[in-house]
């Protein structure tokens, strides 16, 4: 027998194996929405009878998900879609404060042929272009306070924190001296992590007490958001924009109201420049005051909206492709960003918070304190 | 042969899809210049533990922070690319 036979005779299981896949799996690569004609005509019937059928809209779905919205979408099976419609808060001059639901804008019961899904309530609608709620007289000046998806998350994550770390407070304070239990060990080794290795370095001794309840709050706010919103009907709260300023214009507010006399003097005055380089240094300098916080701002935003997008893309490929061997590909690396996306979670909460850590430890620091190496 | 190619061209810029591909070859270059960044990064740290492993910790910590900071920067110039496209669709 020649080697050659003999490998086939010894590797036929794994050979027949092979050649099946081989044979059988492209079978579901072809396999597609709507190829013979004689399904083309059933859609048009379909259509005809008053049943839309729409392409679908790749950057709308990514959209969709990543931006805030009047109602929390949860799911859709087939045609039903379950949504948890939330409260619209609107104020205006003449009407005072209007609430009502969200589900007030949608049709009820059928949708008809050639009816638009939206319609005013109150003369009230929401524009399909930046949605938003706008008056039939467009004159008119109101002020939208609703009740958002990113609000409604943000309260939801609000009660977890006051939930969790109240409980944990209530341990400490009363069961003092004694070895952690439960939730309290669950959490304490990241609070001692943030209290020690990003505040206590970074702010010096005396300072760090006054600062550290607001990192430890920054900090589990961050990372709660962040990981709130990777799971499935989550909001992306930490990746709105407005939040990621509002923390930013936090930090810059407590940098410069915390600020002593030495911080300026090396913004007007940066120790060891030669005097003709000053008029280049001190305008950079001083934008650099609000540069900084401006890129804290965006690093979250991006780094949370942009793995969502990610992860949004890879699942939108399969209904881009209308066919189920792509998830084949597709999940796998869906699965392998979402851990991902866990490490960035973590990592961005520690990153805004050290970097909040370091401009105000810079804001607070005496003459003196750091060795200036000159 | 050439006023075929130029009136391609043409319609592309007409229908801003030569400012969409702009966007996104400015979003791998980006991507580019952030590989760069971290790549030097991670050379000198995984130099720096090989020499002296006892500061692999403070070393370790260091890397993650510079290239968080390296990061940003790439991700402001994908903002601007993103936004340029979702601007002309």
């Amino acid at each position: 027998m020649t080697s050659k036979s003999i490998f086939f005779l010894k590797n036929t299981f794994k050979i027949f194996i092979l050649v099946a896949l081989f044979l059988v799996l492209p079978n579901y690569i072809f396999s597609q929405e709507n190829v013979h004609p004689q399904q083309d005509k059933e859609e048009i019937n379909k259509i005809e009878h008053g049943e839309v059928k729409e392409p679908f809209n790749f950057s709308e779905m990514i959209l969709h998900h990543i931006a805030d919205s009047h109602e929390w979408h949860l799911a859709s099976i087939g045609h039903t879609h379950i949504t948890i419609p939330l409260p619209i808060i609107i104020l205006s001059k003449d009407r005072g404060i209007e609430i009502f639901s969200s589900s007030k804008f949608h049709s009820e019961g059928e949708l008809h042929e050639g009816e638009k899904e939206e319609h005013t309530y109150k003369g009230y609608y929401i524009d399909e272009e930046d949605h938003k709620i706008k008056h039939v007289e467009s004159d008119r000046r109101i002020v939208d306070i609703s009740i958002t998806k990113n609000v409604a998350s943000m309260l939801i994550s609000i009660a977890l924190l006051c939930g969790i770390f109240i409980t944990i407070a209530n341990r400490y304070r009363n069961h003092k001296g004694e070895a952690p239990k439960g939730i309290q060990s669950l959490f304490e080794p990241l609070i001692i992590f943030v209290r020690d290795d990003i505040v206590k370095t970074n702010i010096g001794g005396k300072n760090a007490e006054k600062f550290l309840p607001y990192m430890l709050t920054l900090f589990f706010f961050i990372l709660f958001n962040n990981l709130l919103g990777l799971l499935p009907g989550g909001a992306n709260l930490t990746g709105n924009i407005a939040v990621t300023l509002t923390l930013a214009v936090l930090t810059l507010i407590l940098t410069l109201l915390n600020s002593k006399s030495n911080y300026w003097l090396h913004i007007f005055a940066p120790p060891g420049i030669p005097l003709w380089l000053l008029p280049i240094m001190v305008p950079v300098e001083i934008l650099g005051v609000f540069t900084k916080p401006i890129a804290l701002m965006i690093r979250l935003f991006a780094n949370i909206t942009g793995g969502h997008i990610v992860i949004l893309s890879f699942v939108g490929l399969i209904f881009l492709f209308k066919n189920a061997t792509v998830a084949l590909a597709s999940i796998p690396v869906v699965v392998a960003m979402n851990f991902l996306e866990l490490l960035v979670a973590f990592l961005q909460a520690y990153i805004f918070t050290l970097l909040s850590c370091m401009y105000i430890g810079s804001a607070v620091e005496e003459h003196g304190e750091h060795d200036h190496g000159h | 042969m050439l006023a075929t190619l130029f009136n391609i061209f043409l319609q592309a810029a007409a229908n801003n899809n030569l400012a969409v591909m702009g966007a996104c070859i400015g979003s791998g270059l980006v991507a580019i210049g952030a590989g760069i960044g971290i790549g030097r990064i991670g050379g000198g740290a995984v130099e720096g533990i090989a020499r002296q492993p006892e500061a692999s910790n403070k070393i370790q910590t260091a890397a993650i922070i510079l290239a968080a900071l390296i990061e940003a920067i790439a991700l402001i110039g994908v903002l601007a690319c993103f936004l340029v496209s979702f601007q002309l669709k």
